[in-house]
């Protein structure tokens, strides 16, 4: 059994949000480049499955779309434990251009599990997984808070509005995660991160470049008003605010 | 030429953001001067069905299929498709939920539609086809222009808003064509809660931090969100810590809401965690440090011990169910 992970360089989640060129393109001056987190949890089972499966898993590999400035994080995802990496050397453009090149690259690699996040922490599409699913004609399963391997077989568990459900899908197929099926990311240890120097990271070129969608500008969300305070001592007034004037109540 | 909705349903009836979907595709079909289409999966029933023709649907597209009870990402989305080519639907829209999340990219690679994840609003402009959506978790919006024909939008819920147009609409059922390839997924069991709001579609939602010191101390938030009909919810840490279960964890990496009413107790406000919030209609702050960053997210705040205000919140509340 060999699993990927679709994994997405994005800024840290600290970063604060500027725009240049006319608000046309984000500002990466300073920026913290980092594994998606959804990604880095992904790993995270991924890698635990692994372990535990007594060898019937052998490989975890990590694959990411872009250019050659985003290999420290496929590099940082060797140095957690991942067995090997590729990079799609392209300009991740839209969602549908990156699940075709990922498609496009891992067609015939015999993945059978492949992981991705729910979304990117930038461009928040979550689509990369359901779109990479159609293009190998596979099954997806979204919402996926839980992976187990039994029996030779993977269980997701999805989460369904107020409560789970328990799936079992053919493989190969896509598994769209999001919290739960780890809690905390792994790190790398010092081993790792030696190890992970020389792992190997492939890099394959990509003819597929359709992007059905463009980022025109961005616009930072209007400021907010200042925050009214109330005395501690006085709830009645809240109460009061919040029914006749924000009128919520 | 129409704008196909997908309007999904919940053991046969339709919720809030059904009708706000509809409304905002009725705002979609006005602009390019066509007409919605509603297409509905799964037993409901003549009288729920028609609800949608009050918010603007004029078609409703009925499929029934034993096989479909649980969703199946792969027969749905096919469902999707081949109602939208019979349909010659231009805009196809779903619902930025956990469902419109599984469907619209599968879609969208099949109908060789651009997807917009996450709007808010309708389109600046209908040629060519620009819309906002949220970019960088709600810190920062972006124009995205669609330059394919076919084009899908998940709209957020609790965005638009919903809006009565006061009509009818027509029901055909449809007869899709799937095969064994569209099953590849089975559910095995199925764990349900129920009797409590969800926190995706609640209007009021109490959420507890860090600052709650331990879960022995949820009574006040759970009672304060019994009495106001409110979801409970909490910050990373706590779900971390497994103060809380972890689809209570409000922020970047966990649910991204927008109640009407947000209320924190002891949360700081950490960047990820507002940029969960943000979009709350209202955000109310409780916390002991005056300079806490959720003070900068928040309408209205109060400076004090949560074990205090909570209790004097709760009574406030109390009296003024009672008056009102």
């Amino acid at each position: 059994m060999k699993i990927l992970i679709c994994i997405s360089n994005v800024p840290d989640t600290t970063t604060k949000i500027r725009f240049v060129n006319d608000n046309t393109a984000f500002d990466t001056n300073g920026v913290q480049w980092i594994i998606n987190p959804w990604d880095e949890l992904a790993l995270t089972r991924a890698l635990e499955l692994k372990e535990g499966s007594s060898g019937a898993i052998e490989k975890v590999s990590v694959i990411s779309v872009g250019p050659q400035s985003s290999e420290p994080t496929l590099r940082k995802a060797l140095a957690i434990g991942a067995d090997d990496a590729i990079r799609v050397n392209a300009e991740p453009k839209d969602a549908f251009a990156v699940a075709q090149q990922l498609a496009e690259a891992i067609k015939d690699e015999g993945y059978d599990l492949i992981i991705s996040g729910i979304e990117s922490s930038d461009y928040n599409g979550a689509a990369v997984g359901g779109m990479l699913a159609e293009f190998l004609g596979i099954a997806s399963v979204s919402s996926v808070s839980g992976i187990n391997f039994e029996s030779g077989g993977f269980q997701v568990k999805r989460e369904i509005d107020g409560g789970s459900e328990m799936v079992a899908a053919q493989t190969p197929f896509v598994a769209i995660i999001q919290k739960g099926v780890a809690i905390v990311p792994r790190i790398p240890s010092m081993r790792g991160i030696m190890q992970a120097r020389t792992k190997p990271l492939k890099v394959v070129e990509s003819s597929a470049t359709d992007n059905l969608t463009e980022f025109v500008d961005y616009e930072l969300p209007p400021a907010k008003a200042a925050c009214k305070m109330v005395d501690p001592e006085n709830m009645k007034e809240l109460v009061n605010l919040l029914h006749t004037e924000a009128k919520v109540l | 030429m129409s704008v196909l909705v997908y309007t999904e349903n919940w053991d046969g009836k339709f919720k809030k953001l059904s009708f706000e979907l509809v409304s905002f595709a009725k705002g979609i079909a006005e602009m390019t001067g066509t007409s919605v289409t509603a297409l509905s999966i799964g037993n409901v029933d003549a009288e729920e069905l028609n609800k949608l023709g009050n918010y603007g649907a004029s078609k409703i597209v009925e499929v029934k299929d034993d096989r479909l009870n649980h969703l199946i990402n792969g027969a749905y989305s096919s469902i999707i498709s081949q109602v939208a080519e019979k349909e010659g639907s231009s805009v196809v829209i779903l619902s930025n939920n956990n469902t419109g999340k599984a469907l619209a990219p599968r879609v969208s690679v099949k109908l060789k539609a651009g997807l917009v994840a996450g709007v808010n609003a309708l389109p600046s402009s209908a040629n060519p086809f620009i819309i906002k959506k949220k970019a960088f978790t709600g810190k920062a919006f972006a124009n995205v222009k669609v330059k394919s024909d076919k084009k899908i939008l998940t709209l957020n819920q609790n965005s638009f808003g919903v809006k009565e147009s006061g009509g009818s609409a027509s029901v055909e059922a449809f007869s899709p064509s799937l095969n064994d390839a569209d099953f590849k997924t089975e559910v095995k069991d199925v764990h349900k809660v129920t009797g409590k709001v969800l926190l995706t579609d609640a209007e009021i939602v109490v959420s507890g931090g860090r600052g709650m010191k331990g879960p022995e101390n949820w009574g006040p938030i759970e009672e304060l969100a019994g009495l106001l009909g409110a979801a409970t919810a909490c910050s990373r840490p706590v779900s971390d810590e497994g103060w809380r279960p972890h689809e209570e964890h409000t922020g970047q990496t966990g649910k991204i809401i927008a109640p009407n009413l947000y209320i924190a107790a002891g949360i700081s406000g950490a960047i990820q965690h507002v940029a969960g919030i943000s979009s709350s209609k209202c955000i109310v702050a409780i916390n002991k440090d005056n300079e806490a960053p959720i003070f900068e997210a928040a309408d209205y705040g109060v400076i004090g011990d949560v074990m205090q205000v909570l209790p004097a919140l709760i009574d406030a509340v109390k009296s003024f169910k009672s008056e009102n």
